[in-house]
Order: structure tokens, then C-alpha cells, then sequence
């Protein structure tokens, strides 16, 4: 149950001298005024335009373009963290088939797109619209679930999604489906040397720069969420459920909403990625990256956006950036991940609550480490007599 | 205003248990159990441990389903209605061992239960209409009077978890508070608190009687269920042995033979 106990003496010193030190910039954070805020947001996306930049590159990924890895692994890691942010970190479910909804998003324009004739713009739509439905199709039948078991429910959806795109002639079985068409151009023109909004073959920046306005998007309305009554509910769910429930909250219909806005934040990562890459297959859908991005997510610090987009961030770069090792890079990758959650069990940067919960060992994962039964037989909990 | 509606002797209804029964596998919670509260009224519901006094706020507030018999509030049968559901209609509880979202600030705990009432879809909350951000104007506006009304006005902040106990279980009735309930459940309110903070707990549940909501209430405290109740039920192994107001039950021989007997519990 408590995790400190477990520690040795050393492991908890060393937790120590890790841990902290977010404190101050968070409460001179919380009292900066309004101004000062989207001046540091303006900052940001300045800089995230930028980012491409050739130098930076040469720092940055040495083996491989920057500005390619910036679009994939790097931004597409960024925004599936977030959408599967809002569903283990915010509603506290513990998702791992979340790459199913990247492939909807993904098959949804390549299908459209090469069959149909539709344009990008349309098929981000319809493609957010069916990761959407086919959130509220797993979750329907299985948030009723708790812990363990939806996780493994989800895990079998993610393998269910990839296999049927596998076994189906139609979408081109094993071999996929190859010549799906770029985004129209919005516009000629350039801007220092770049088309921003000329979506072709050879330059990754334009979909880069896409990529970014879609993630302040989905930044925008996932923090708007998060203080809403919605955020209020999912925090509620995740406290303590039998008691959100007696409270009003319609706790299954909160969670399926966070489902579904998980999965289509997914499926539009999608719709994106395969406009870029004219051809995907089932293989592009593994369950490794389910557990990639959820790593992002655990890593970064599960329920804050900041923390989870720099766990994507890292775990995204870092193999790219120690290329050089050839195969080692898994491994010190992986000894990387492991010694992060020995000496910062709650993430990079956590959320204030998420690191309380973890310190109580009540929240965790998902409600992993709650009781774990169906409506009806876990009623007794609230039962003390 | 302080007008006590308790001594017409029959207020209107506004929960009514009939014949409930609930049983778990062989063990037998609740046994046809009759009870009608009326509106305006302080209820107290007593009895030994175990006997089944907060398996009567399970089955109102729809935790469980009663095996047999019928509950109904405000004239509907809310048996076999979702918890929020019933919650929606009226009837809110705060539980015997504290249970607050613990890491949310007092406000937020409030907020949560005020939330009941709001409309605010998904969509209504990501795009920050209008009519959202005056739901949670209002909202705040509503948990702040709640928190002054239950006297920790200035606790706004406050993770739950480091409020002191007696004002945890304050924070809870500001909570329940907050779902606008026609019927308050109050399970064992004054466990744990001092002579003062009893005090001060009794004058809060009839202010709370007083702005037109009725309360029922699980209690252990003789002295306090004796001094603010209008009547009282008493349960013994799931049955109901005795009602009426405070000095019938304490004359009433087979409630001292199965309770108020025991010299510990007279206190």
C-alpha cells in the first residue's frame, strides 16, 4: 500500500533532492496577471514556430531532420499524450489500447481520402467525429469496469483495431493502403524560405506547423475543461467515485465523455499523420505505442499538461537524438524510464493533486490501485456497519 | 421563523419507507422497516450497532436496492432510481467516516455538489460559453454562502485533507448542502467532536431545519438527538421498535432494554 515503506532510506533521500523545487515558480505562476500569462503563451508558440530552425537541428537530432522528427515522433507524441492525458490523468481510467483511436483517425483518411476523393479538411472532421463514436462504442460496454479490468479491455480493443485493418481486404489488409493525398494548399506563399501552409512532399514544416496550432487548440479546450464542472467531475471520480456519484455526478456519463474526447483528440493525431506519410499499415499501430504514449503520460506527470507534454517530448527525442548507439539507445532508453520512476514516481512535472494522490497511494494509475468491482458489489464500501 | 412545525402531529410526508426489507445473502439488514419523516422535520434514527440505521441511508439515497417494499420521496418512489438521480430529486447524505474528495480545495468540494444542478455540457464548458461561465459565477457565489452558512468561511482554499476534523465533516454538509436537497441525511455528525463543537454542530442542523429543509439524522449522542430531534426512530436488528417523539422513546421499555440500558451509551 504505501509506497515509502517499500523504499529504502536511500531511494526516498534521493526522491528528495529530485523532488521540489516547482513550488515557487507555480504559486508566482498563479499570481502573475493576466498580461504576463499570454505574454509567456505568445512566447511559446513564437517559439515553437521556430523550433525547425536548421542550427537547432544540428544539436538537436544529428542523425536524422529535425524538422521531419519534429512532426513525428515529436509532435504527434505531444498531442496523443494530451488526449490520453485527459482520460488516465484527468477521469483517472487507465487506457492502454489508446493507439486504436490514432489508427481510426489515421485509416478514416485514407480511406476517405484515396477512395472517396475527400479533402483533408473534411476528413479531419468525420475522422475526429468516428474516433469519437468508436470511444463511446468501448466505453459503453466497459467503464462500468474498474482498474484492472478495463485496462485489459482496452488493451484487447487496441489489439481488435489493428487486427481487423490486418485481416480486412478492403482497406488493404497487411499491406495497407498507399497514395494517400496531402492536405490542399492554403497558400503559395512564403515566409522566411518557408510555405507555411504549402502542404507537399519534400518540406515536413508546413504539417509541423499544423500540427502546433492543433495542439493549442486541443491545449485551449482540455484546460477549459479541466476547470469546469467536467474537470471538476472526472477529479471527483477519481477521489472517490461511490461519493461523486451520491454527490450528482453522473459519474459513467463523465467518464464516457472522457473517452470520447480522448479518442478524438487521438483520431485527429491521426487524420494528421497519415496526410503526411502517403502510405500507412496496420504494423504503423502497434501496442508498443500505446504504451509509449502512456509512458509520456506517467513520465511527464500524469493530469498536467506541461508535465505530459515534456514526457512526450522526451520520449519522443531521446531515441532520436542517441541514434548513434544503434540498438543500446533502447536499452539505456529504457533504464532512463525505470530510474525516473524510482526517483520521481509522480512525473516530471506533476500535477499538485496527482502527486498527492500517488503520495497516499490511492490514486495512481488509473484506479489501479482502488477497489475494483462493478457498481452493485462495490456498494459495501460505503458501507461501514 | 424559528416556528417549530413539529408539533403538528402529522406533517406532510416527505420520505416514506414502506415495509422495506433488505437483505445481503442470509443476513437480514432491514426488516419491513416503516418510516414516514415529514417535511420541516429533525428525524433522528437510533439504535445499537448494526442495527441497520445506515443500510436506511443506502436504500434512500439508492446505494442499495431494497429486496422488498417501496421507498418514495416527495410522493414518487426513488427505489430503483440512480444515485444521482435521487440526488438530483432532493436527498443528499454525508457519510459516517468523512469522505470528501481529499486533495480538492473546500470550494471545489462544494462546487462539486452545487454541480448537480448545472447544465453545462461538454461542449458548453470547452468553447467557455456564456451561459457556462455564469453557471460557475453562480456556482462560486453558492459554495461560498454554503461555507459561510456551516461557519468555515474562510477555509476557501484549503485542501479537504488539511482541514481539521471537525470542519471535514462541516465541509461534507456544506457539500451535501450544495445539491439543493429537500432531505438532508446526516450519518453521525458529532462523532468525533468536542462538547463545543457539538454545540455548535446542534445549532447548525436547525438552521439548516430552518431554511425549509427537513433532516434526517443517524446519531449517537443522546444528549444531542434528544435536544434538536422532533421525533425519533429507533432501529434494533434491522427492525424498528420504537417512534415518537424524544420522551416517549425514553420511556418506551423496549428501547431501554435494547439501548438506552447500556449506562455507556445514556452518556
Amino acid at each position: 500500500m504505501n509506497r515509502h515503506s517499500n523504499g529504502t532510506e536511500a531511494l526516498t533521500r534521493a526522491r528528495r533532492s529530485v523532488g521540489g523545487g516547482l513550488e515557487p515558480v507555480r504559486q508566482r505562476w498563479a499570481a502573475a496577471p493576466r498580461w504576463a500569462r499570454w505574454l509567456v503563451y505568445l512566447a511559446l508558440i513564437v517559439g515553437a514556430l521556430l523550433l525547425p530552425a536548421a542550427s537547432l537541428g544540428t544539436f538537436m537530432t544529428p542523425q536524422s531532420d529535425w524538422a521531419t522528427v519534429l512532426f513525428y515522433p515529436i509532435g504527434i507524441y505531444i498531442l496523443l499524450a494530451i488526449g490520453l492525458n485527459v482520460v488516465v490523468g484527468q477521469a483517472g481510467l487507465l487506457d492502454l489500447g489508446y493507439v486504436a483511436f490514432f489508427a481510426i483517425g489515421g485509416y478514416a483518411m485514407a480511406v476517405l481520402g484515396t477512395r472517396f476523393g475527400w479533402s483533408f479538411w473534411e476528413i479531419l472532421v468525420v475522422g475526429v467525429l468516428a474516433s469519437a463514436v468508436s470511444g463511446l462504442i468501448l466505453g459503453a460496454p466497459t467503464l462500468r469496469l474498474r482498474g484492472d479490468y478495463l485496462a485489459i479491455v482496452t488493451l484487447g480493443f487496441g489489439e481488435i483495431v489493428r487486427i481487423t485493418a490486418q485481416n480486412t481486404d478492403y482497406i488493404g489488409g497487411p499491406r495497407g493502403i498507399a497514395g494517400i493525398p496531402h492536405p490542399p494548399s492554403l497558400s503559395d506563399s512564403e515566409i522566411f524560405g518557408v510555405a507555411p501552409f504549402k502542404y507537399g512532399v519534400l518540406d515536413p514544416r508546413p504539417y509541423y506547423y499544423m500540427l502546433v496550432a492543433l495542439i493549442v487548440i486541443t491545449i485551449i479546450f482540455a484546460k477549459r475543461l479541466e476547470n469546469s464542472r467536467v474537470g471538476r467531475a472526472w477529479m471527483a471520480i477519481r477521489e472517490d467515485e461511490d461519493a461523486a456519484e451520491l454527490m450528482g455526478v453522473p459519474t459513467f456519463r463523465f467518464k464516457l465523455a472522457a473517452f470520447a474526447i480522448g479518442a478524438s483528440i487521438g483520431g485527429a493525431a491521426g487524420v494528421v499523420w497519415s496526410a503526411k506519410v502517403i502510405s500507412i499499415i496496420p504494423n504503423n499501430f502497434p501496442f508498443i505505442l500505446s504504451a509509449t504514449i502512456l509512458a509520456a503520460v506517467v513520465l511527464g506527470g500524469s493530469g498536467n499538461i506541461p508535465g505530459v507534454m515534456l514526457g512526450a517530448f522526451l520520449i519522443a527525442w531521446l531515441p532520436e537524438r542517441f541514434r548513434g548507439f544503434q540498438d543500446y539507445r533502447v536499452l539505456a532508453f529504457g533504464a532512463v524510464l525505470v530510474l525516473m520512476m524510482a526517483l520521481r514516481p509522480e512525473g516530471l512535472l506533476p500535477s499538485r493533486r496527482r502527486r498527492a494522490e500517488l503520495a497516499e497511494g490511492t490514486g495512481g494509475m488509473g484506479s489501479l490501485g482502488a477497489e475494483v468491482g462493478g457498481p452493485e458489489t462495490s456498494a459495501p464500501a460505503v458501507v461501514t456497519k | 421563523m424559528n416556528e417549530p412545525a413539529a408539533f403538528s402531529e402529522a406533517p406532510r410526508p416527505l420520505l416514506e419507507l414502506r415495509t422495506v426489507t433488505m437483505r445481503f445473502g442470509g443476513v437480514v439488514a432491514l426488516n419491513g422497516v416503516e418510516l414516514i419523516v415529514g417535511e420541516g422535520e429533525i428525524f433522528a434514527l437510533i439504535g445499537p450497532n448494526g442495527a441497520g440505521k445506515t443500510t436506511v441511508f443506502n436504500v434512500v439515497t439508492g446505494v442499495y436496492q431494497p429486496t422488498d417494499g417501496e421507498v418514495r420521496f416527495a410522493g414518487g418512489r426513488i427505489d430503483g432510481k440512480k444515485r444521482y438521480a435521487v440526488t438530483k430529486l432532493g436527498v443528499a447524505r454525508t457519510f459516517q467516516n468523512v469522505r470528501l474528495f481529499h486533495n480538492m480545495s473546500a470550494l471545489e468540494n462544494v462546487l462539486v455538489g452545487a454541480d448537480a444542478h448545472h447544465r453545462t455540457g461538454i461542449a458548453g464548458a470547452a468553447l467557455g460559453l456564456p451561459w457556462h461561465r455564469h453557471e460557475e459565477r453562480d456556482g462560486r457565489a453558492k459554495a461560498r454562502e454554503l461555507l459561510e452558512f456551516v461557519g468555515i468561511p474562510r477555509r476557501l482554499e484549503e485542501t479537504a485533507k488539511n482541514l481539521p476534523y471537525g470542519d471535514q465533516r462541516r465541509l461534507e454538509i456544506a457539500r451535501a448542502l450544495a445539491t439543493d436537497p429537500k432531505l438532508v441525511l446526516l450519518d453521525e455528525p458529532a462523532a468525533g467532536m468536542n462538547p463545543a463543537e457539538k454545540y455548535a454542530l446542534q445549532d447548525l442542523i436547525r438552521k439548516i431545519r430552518d431554511s425549509g429543509r427537513t433532516v434526517l439524522l443517524i446519531e449517537h449522542d443522546m444528549s444531542l438527538v434528544m435536544g434538536i430531534s422532533d421525533r425519533i426512530a429507533v432501529l434494533d436488528f434491522g427492525e424498528k421498535i420504537a417512534e415518537g417523539r424524544p420522551v416517549e422513546v425514553q420511556n418506551n421499555r423496549r428501547v431501554i432494554e435494547a439501548y438506552l440500558g447500556a449506562p455507556a451509551d445514556a452518556s
